[in-house]
């Protein structure tokens, strides 16, 4: 018999999650309809987002806010990014290690994705897994991304609150002025406090906020944590920051407004996915693709006609291709 | 997307020795493989529902100190328990050769001990790990 995977997920099953979560990675096609049975049950569940540079202490900052969360009753899931290999395509998974308090616990589900090559600081199914999570039940998702640099900022179409972890030592006053990374915390955090320069970068992080124009206009200022995470210090109060942007978001009605630019996003970008996805695949299918590329560097012809000639020959085709949805 | 190999590797008990272990974790990523490291002192329940979390393809166990014979077939019966019949488990580390039949009797598909070419674990989780 087959397998009624949305039906087992609805009633809490996390092997089924958990296979559904490897089919949407590996992009295979039995995950689709169970999406569509699952999304009307999403929406329900806050999610938030932690980023920073590698070694900043998300893992850590993570499990500990987990700790709190738990504490208050609500379920938790997670879903930990780190990078894959450019070269083999592998990917060491290390974010587990530092949330095995939890790893028992049934209201705690934890996932860890390699980026596959995704830039932006996430893996390309992650804004799937997250809805997989929701329908689950959890109340709360965390996303912790790979270790970012400056740009990596595709965490904010996702989240509903953003936490930058900050650690002291990194960079000059300029650091903290560039665009990118800095400009997308909803709540600042300042970890590793206990360390040489954490006041000065707590101070450069708050002449940032107050010299940001853009952010005198959004009706929300940035609070600034200070935390030791390792050594569970000052985590009540990012909590509480984070509950007080939930509430903010939710007052004022921009959680609604969030929410709308990010379904607009999403809705352009999985017609993008799969659009991309069948002509990539009826190019690469009897070596065509291969022979327009090797035609091109010989500068036989252009890519600019190519991808126009590509675009119209497939638009002429199309019904053949609206059987395969 | 190509489906790659999901391999949990962990360090049961009390043992600190994770040298051969985080090796190995590296060596299955410059294989392809996307590895969970899941760190030290983990019980056999933790290690199992990792597995389960993560839809993990095999479950590597590594020891040093002598709790093999418990540990592994331990981890074993708790993924039984799940019905995660088709998780590959293996082991290696500082295990006398007279245990290995116990080991592969109670559900530990290969053992691998000191010296053993690294392409010859490589090879054997290749060639037996489950397709999803």
């Amino acid at each position: 018999m087959k397998r009624d995977y949305a039906k087992e997920i609805l009633a809490g099953s996390p092997q089924a999650v958990a296979r559904l979560i490897s089919w949407l990675e590996d992009e295979d096609e039995r995950a689709y309809s169970i999406m569509e049975e699952l999304y009307p049950h999403t929406g329900r569940a806050y999610v938030i987002g932690i980023t920073g540079s590698p070694g900043a202490g998300k893992s850590t900052l993570t499990d500990k806010l987990i700790r709190i969360m738990r504490k208050g009753g609500l379920t938790v899931g997670v879903v930990a990014v780190d990078p894959s290999s450019p070269f083999t395509g592998g990917a060491l998974l290390g974010d587990r290690i530092r949330m095995s308090d939890h790893s028992t616990d049934p209201e705690v589900y934890i996932r860890s994705m390699a980026t596959r090559g995704f830039l932006g600081g996430m893996a390309k199914a992650t804004c799937d897994v997250v809805k997989v999570l929701d329908a689950f039940g959890k109340d709360i998702i965390i996303i912790e991304t790979v270790g970012v640099g400056q740009d990596e900022v595709d965490i904010v179409g996702l989240a509903d609150t953003t936490c930058v972890v900050l650690v002291p030592g990194l960079g000059d006053v300029i650091q903290s002025m560039k665009a990118g990374v800095m400009e997308i915390a909803d709540v600042y955090v300042v970890n590793k406090a206990d360390r040489d320069g954490a006041d000065q970068l707590n101070m450069e992080v708050n002449a940032r906020i107050e010299q940001d124009i853009h952010i005198k206009m959004s009706g929300w200022v940035p609070p600034v944590n200070k935390t030791i995470a390792v050594d569970n210090v000052g985590m009540q109060d990012l909590w509480e920051s984070i509950l007080k942007h939930r509430a903010f978001l939710e007052e004022s009605g921009r959680l609604v407004e969030k929410r709308r630019k990010q379904t607009y996003q999403e809705t352009l970008r999985m017609i993008h996915n799969e659009l991309f996805r069948l002509i990539r695949d009826q190019l690469s299918e009897d070596g065509r693709l291969d022979r327009l590329v090797e035609e091109i560097l010989e500068r036989k012809r252009d890519p600019y006609s190519t991808m126009r000639e590509i675009l119209s020959e497939w638009l002429d085709s199309t019904p053949k291709y609206k059987e395969a949805l | 997307m190509a489906k790659k190999i999901k391999i949990i590797v962990a360090k049961p008990g009390l043992d600190g020795h994770d040298r051969g272990a985080k090796l190995l974790a590296r060596i299955f990523a410059e294989e392809g493989m996307e590895v969970v490291y899941t760190g030290l002192r983990q019980t056999p329940e933790m290690i199992v529902a990792a597995a389960e979390q993560e839809d993990a393809d095999v479950v590597g166990l590594s020891s040093l100190s002598g709790v093999h014979n418990y540990f592994f077939p331990r981890v074993v019966e708790l993924l039984k328990d799940k019905g995660l019949n088709d998780v590959l488990v293996v082991g290696g580390g500082i295990i006398p050769v007279e245990d290995y039949d116990f080991l592969q009797k109670s559900g530990v598909k290969a053992i691998f001990g000191p010296g053993t070419p690294t392409m010859e674990i490589v090879n054997f989780i290749k060639s037996n790990a489950r397709a999803r």
